[in-house]
């Protein structure tokens, strides 16, 4: 059974049809790359499998368990975490702290036991505080975890929102464009990052990334979107070649 | 100690530093006035300051933390003034301590203040920005409204409530007493509040809120008013997290409100207008929006000038608003912050030379 299934999904606002009969599945640990020139609907996909948005077509599978229709919250839950194309961090709190909302749901004590400052809490904010600087340390952020996430650089808030994402404890990680915006060498270095994730806490990754250098670089198989429909899957150096592939990217 | 002081994070260090200040403050002010030195005026005065601090720290932690502006404030003190004095009056020949009526008027003001936030949250915390703020304002209106035609009387029946005058008749008139008199309000609750309770009070929701902001349910708060749409993603439960927020906020206004009620000498809704909410905002607005400090030093401050001008006369309330805006300038415009931080690099400069 692949880990994630996507049966013919598909959207429409108004009479737009932003996405239509999208279809793929991933394995387990596979690096999963989607693309597509502007506008094709890749974020659409993504707001999708996140419940930002409801399908009005298809249905998405989560080892097994469909997960259609159901909201941000409960599909985070589910397992299913993912970064932003522009970035969304919790801008006026701490690394730290940004990393222990992520860890909201994993470590929990009630709103009361937190007032009370009852041992339940010492316990496991000290859990949490190990938690999230073990996250950091692995992200290369646990120098700046006091510093307020607006302060950081770009390449680094885009690590501290991969390392909230892994806070949540996924199944599967999604990564919007974490490329966008970075010069060569911070790409390298994500691609490092990427891959570390994926081997470290043997997770399953989908990205979506205009790069193409990372993409090639990192991503198994691909699917590529036009239109709001699928162009073409499969492994990345095949379909990267293909013809209509390099038509949909720089025309006739 | 010293490691007690390492131990304890930033945000509790700043609190601990704070209720020190305060109870230095309340050991001066207490000295003063056996020597006599304070006037009896400003003396009475104290017990004001602190629910006005209480209430200003109650709504930054809706403003300030969870992001939403709300301009009804006063209506949940006033739901929570109401309360506690209806309870301390009808209950004033089964307990005859003043003292427990008030300890009891003031859970139940609280509790009332709290579930009403919650009521009204429900509705209210579905809009965002501008528009809740407009809600805000219309839910304070509507709560003062059915407080001035509200009737409550006891005699040996029990309670009537009515939101018509014709209570006063179906009462036995020996044994009959109006509690709440409709816009009349009530009158003769105990004088209750003090200023030692009132610093007692105000210390407990300093430490409340300190406590609730950094814990897990505060994180999540915060992350809220960050970006709504990231603290989904990572699992949070939006709506249950900004009702326990507001609710807890308007539990505050409503220990402000009982203490209120047992300060007046006769408690009308019509004191809780939109003035008086706009009022508590300012406090947060010029004390610094996620500044639990600055709330209580701006609502001492703008609760003390108008008693310190009164020698101005008539140009009392001109001064008082020139000196809002001066302060408003000094703490928020970009220039008059660039200036402070460079007067703190200088002074740190100099310390740092000096052996």
């Amino acid at each position: 059974m692949s880990l994630l299934t996507v049966k013919s999904l598909g959207i429409s606002f108004g009479g737009l049809r932003a996405v239509d009969d999208l279809s793929f599945s991933i394995e387990k640990n596979e690096l999963y790359g989607l693309i597509g020139p502007n506008g094709a609907g890749k974020t659409t996909v993504f707001n999708m499998l996140t419940g930002v948005y409801k399908p009005t077509q298809g249905t998405f599978l989560l080892n097994g368990r469909n997960l259609t229709g159901m909201s941000t919250t409960a599909i985070s839950h589910a397992g299913i975490a993912r970064t932003f194309q522009n970035i969304r961090l919790f801008h006026e709190m701490s690394v730290l702290d940004n990393v222990k909302v992520g860890l909201h749901e994993s470590i929990s004590y009630s709103t009361l036991t937190g007032i009370l400052r009852l041992p339940a809490f010492f316990a496991k904010e000290k859990a949490m505080n190990e938690k999230a600087m073990e996250l950091l340390s692995v992200f290369g952020l646990e120098k700046d975890a006091e510093t307020l996430a607006n302060n950081l650089p770009y390449g680094a808030q885009r690590k501290l929102e991969i390392a909230r994402a892994m806070a949540t404890n996924p199944v599967l990680l999604l990564l919007d464009e974490p490329a966008a915006g970075m010069n060569p060498n911070e790409t390298e270095e994500l691609m490092k990052t990427i891959r570390f994730v994926r081997d470290h806490f043997d997770m399953t990754i989908l990205l979506i990334e205009h790069d193409m250098r990372l993409v090639s670089g990192i991503c198994e198989r691909i699917t590529v979107l036009n239109f709001g429909q699928e162009l073409l899957s499969g492994n990345t150096k095949e379909v990267l070649q293909n013809d209509q592939v390099v038509k949909a990217y720089l025309g006739e | 100690m010293k490691k007690l002081r390492e131990k304890m994070s930033l945000p509790i260090r700043k609190m601990v530093h704070t209720i020190l200040g305060i109870l230095v403050v309340f050991i001066v002010i207490q000295i003063l006035s056996v020597t006599g030195v304070l006037s009896s005026s400003l003396e009475n005065l104290m017990p004001e300051l602190c629910f006005y601090a209480i209430i200003a720290v109650g709504l930054n932690l809706c403003v300030g933390f969870l992001g939403e502006l709300s301009i009804g404030h006063a209506a949940f003190m006033s739901i929570g003034a109401f309360t506690s004095a209806a309870f301390t009056n009808a209950a004033a020949d089964a307990i005859p301590s003043v003292g427990l009526r008030f300890f009891i008027g003031l859970i139940l003001g609280t509790v009332m203040a709290g579930l009403f936030g919650f009521l009204i949250g429900i509705p209210v915390l579905r809009l965002k920005g501008d528009y809740l703020a407009i809600v805000t304002l219309a839910f304070g209106e509507i709560i003062k409204g059915i407080l001035n035609v509200l009737f409550i009387g006891k005699d040996k029946d029990g309670i009537h409530i009515a939101l018509i005058n014709s209570n006063q008749e179906s009462l036995d008139p020996e044994t009959g007493k109006m509690i709440v008199d409709g816009a009349k309000g009530i009158i003769g609750t105990p004088h209750a509040t003090t200023f030692t309770n009132g610093v007692i009070l105000l210390i407990l929701t300093l430490v409340v809120v300190t406590f609730l902001v950094n814990s897990r349910t505060g994180r999540a708060i915060q992350a809220i008013r960050d970006n709504r749409i990231a603290a989904e993603s990572v699992g949070i439960n939006v709506t249950k997290y900004k009702l326990i927020g507001f609710s807890i906020s308007a539990a505050i206004a409503g220990v402000a409100g009982v203490m209120y009620a047992h300060y007046v000498s006769s408690l009308t809704a019509s004191k809780f207008d939109f003035n008086m909410s706009i009022l508590i905002l300012v406090f947060v607005v010029l004390g610094g929006l996620g500044s639990f400090r600055g709330s209580i030093i701006a609502a001492v401050i703008l609760t003390l000038l108008p008693e310190v001008l009164r020698g101005l006369s008539s140009y009392r309330m001109l001064i008082y608003a020139v000196l809002l805006i001066a302060m408003m300038l000094f703490n928020w415009a970009p220039g008059a912050i660039d200036f402070r931080s460079r007067l703190k690099e200088r002074f740190k400069r100099r310390k740092e030379e000096r052996p």
